[in-house]
């Protein structure tokens, strides 16, 4: 027996009602820490500018990391990988034909039709 | 009452039939007739499908032989020759999904077609034939029926790929997936007529009944496997997915997923069914799952590097489908285990979960291409300013794709990780990989879409039409549902899908001892 929303996984369960209470629980403690903070903090004022080394800062837009940037050393390090892989994905049709073919070439073996 | 549900099974796929072709007619008198009658449509065949369902779970499979005098009677000549359609379990929880989501694509579309008004009134009457296409896949207890159904959902589907025609992509997205269509469906075609040369049959049931896995068996399997399997999306077959999911309109992608589900219902069908205990279990269950890793491997990291928001996606909704695969691998394996029953409640429930948030991470998308014009992560940022609503959907759909605590995503993943696990550890290894990795890629899509400054071509941007933010919020309040009470889900609609897949002999008997 369990809460209504309770699944069994077969070596234990999950029941999001005790997730939802932990979290709960987490921001509460976070909120008291939080207050633990310094009141010192102004808003709008020259506390709240980044320092550069004394540089100064680029226009915001300038400073958006793009999507096509992030992770670029995920997929420098995977170079290699990504160069195979895009062969892979030609955007031929026949290429996707025969990756059909293939399958069904390992499916004949496999299932002991060849 | 009783006679919606006893003729349930017919009206659900002629309701959308008849409106599919009352659309473009009605069109001319008014745009918002229309577009109630598309709603109406649909609605009411979901209604339907919910009766029909309740009525399943109770009475079990149900039934419907066109033309017979009694439609549960289903050999007036000792043989089933005439079309059946057949709903257990599995079935009608297919169903439900398909019309839900199709539903949902409705209500989005009607503030889309405000908008494309080129094309809408053909619009409708496609989405509602590629409905019908999917829900007659689902509910067909023949093969050729199958097939037909089958043709209907691709051909409604690449037309409306197509839909912005003037787009150079979205017409050759359309030319790829018509002709893997074709191809997919003339090897099913093929099979089908093995089968029928070999034993004189077309009603899965029957021959379910008649199969001794002969050696046309074998070859009609593999035929049918593989074929399903490209038009399910998954890999290495999957490279036209990307193509359709990025280029067809956002509602169109949220109602494909339902029909790429629909071939995915397909390959459980046969493996669990036409051919039940007739295979090598450890085999073919160990085929699927090697096609499943492949799925999330590739899935996963080709999403890393593309940089346009819809196609990358698309990718994360391959690695999606090798979740479910791998669930119905194991299961095929592990047929007796109690994990392996364990594996298929994942798998099946994961089958909705994925509808569900896959299809509300393209309709954010759909939502922020319409305001701002842009596809690329290269010309988007900062639009969590002036799209509030979408910004916080789109972060529902990020944490439930990405298999987060406590959303449906984690759910049902944690029940494939936990059955994986016992079956081989690096099965569960790779797939807790994979989700780490999509929720990587959908953290930098939510990033570089949505946070960080105000771009300048931006500023105008504006938040979503009303009509797809009720559509959005719909669909992230039945995900939030899912959440919460997964446990409820599973017993009413993910069990009755299982012990259908389990017990073969149920769907047999329902054709063959119902004269």
């Amino acid at each position: 027996m369990g809460f209504p929303e309770t699944i069994h996984t077969g070596s234990g369960f999950w029941a999001p009602i005790f997730w939802i209470i932990a979290f709960i629980v987490a921001i509460l403690i976070s909120y008291v820490i939080r207050g633990f903070g310094r009141k010192d903090y102004k808003r709008g004022t020259e506390q709240v500018k980044p320092f550069l080394a004394g540089n100064i800062e680029e226009r915001k837009e300038a400073l958006h990391i793009r999507g096509d940037h992030a992770y670029w050393g995920f997929k420098e390090a995977l170079r290699g990988f990504y160069e195979k892989s895009k062969k892979f994905h030609s955007g031929d049709t026949r290429d996707y034909i025969l990756w059909f073919i293939i399958i069904l070439v390992i499916s004949f073996v496999l299932a002991e039709v060849v | 009452m009783d006679f919606l549900l006893e003729h349930s099974p017919p009206l659900i796929v002629a309701i959308p039939l008849f409106a599919s072709f009352l659309t473009p007619v009605i069109s001319r008198i008014s745009s918002r007739a229309r577009d109630g009658i598309a709603l109406a449509s649909i609605s009411f065949s979901t209604f339907l499908s919910f009766l029909l369902a309740q009525d399943v779970y109770k009475n079990g499979i149900k039934v419907y032989t066109f033309g017979a005098s009694v439609p549960s009677l289903t050999r007036p000549a000792e043989i089933p020759v005439r079309i059946i359609f057949e709903v257990d379990g599995l079935s009608v929880f297919m169903v439900i999904i398909s019309l839900v989501i199709a539903l949902l694509a409705v209500i989005y579309s009607t503030a889309f077609t405000r908008k494309e008004r080129e094309g809408a009134d053909r619009y409708y009457t496609l989405l509602l034939l590629m409905v019908v296409g999917m829900v007659g896949m689902e509910m067909t207890g023949d093969m050729f029926n199958f097939f037909v159904f089958l043709e209907i959902t691709s051909i409604a589907s690449t037309a409306l790929i197509a839909f912005w025609i003037v787009r150079a992509e979205s017409l050759e997205a359309s030319f790829k997936y018509i002709i893997i269509s074709s191809v997919g469906a003339l090897f099913v075609l093929l099979a089908i007529a093995f089968l029928y040369g070999e034993y004189d049959l077309l009603n899965i049931g029957a021959l379910a009944d008649a199969m001794r896995y002969t050696f046309i068996d074998k070859v009609a399997l593999v035929l049918l496997l593989s074929a399903l399997a490209m038009k399910s999306g998954i890999a290495p077959m999957h490279m036209w997915l990307p193509d359709a999911y990025g280029e067809a309109p956002p509602s169109v992608t949220f109602a494909l997923i339902a029909a790429t589900q629909a071939s995915f219902y397909g390959i459980i069908r046969v493996c669990y069914t036409l051919y039940s205990s007739m295979f090598n279990h450890v085999v073919i269950g160990s085929l699927l799952i090697a096609l499943a890793l492949v799925s999330i491997i590739v899935g996963v990291t080709m999403s890393i590097v593309q940089s346009s928001l819809t196609r990358s996606i698309a990718y994360i909704g391959v690695a999606e489908i090798g979740y479910m695969l791998l669930a119905i691998g194991t299961g095929l394996i592990v047929k007796t285990e109690n994990y392996g029953i364990v594996a298929l409640k994942g798998g099946i429930f994961h089958i909705f979960n994925d509808a569900l948030d896959l299809g509300l991470l393209f309709l954010c998308a759909g939502a922020v291409i319409l305001s701002t014009g842009e596809r690329s992560f290269d010309r988007l940022g900062g639009l969590a300013r002036n799209m509030k609503y979408t910004s916080i959907l789109f972060l529902i759909g990020l944490l439930a794709v990405s298999g987060m605590p406590p959303m449906n995503g984690f759910a049902s993943k944690l029940l494939i990780y936990e059955s994986t696990y016992r079956l081989n550890p690096i099965l569960a290894i790779v797939a807790i990989l994979g989700s780490i990795l999509i929720l990587a890629v959908l953290a930098k899509i939510f990033y570089s879409v949505f946070l960080g400054p105000e771009l300048p071509h931006l500023k105008d941007a504006k938040e979503a039409p009303t009509a797809m933010l009720v559509a959005m919020f719909l669909v992230a309040g039945i995900i939030i549902f899912f959440s919460l009470f997964p446990g409820y889900v599973i017993d009413k609609l993910v069990v009755p899908a299982v012990d259908a897949m389990k017990d073969p002999t149920a769907y047999i008997n329902a054709i063959m001892g119902g004269g």
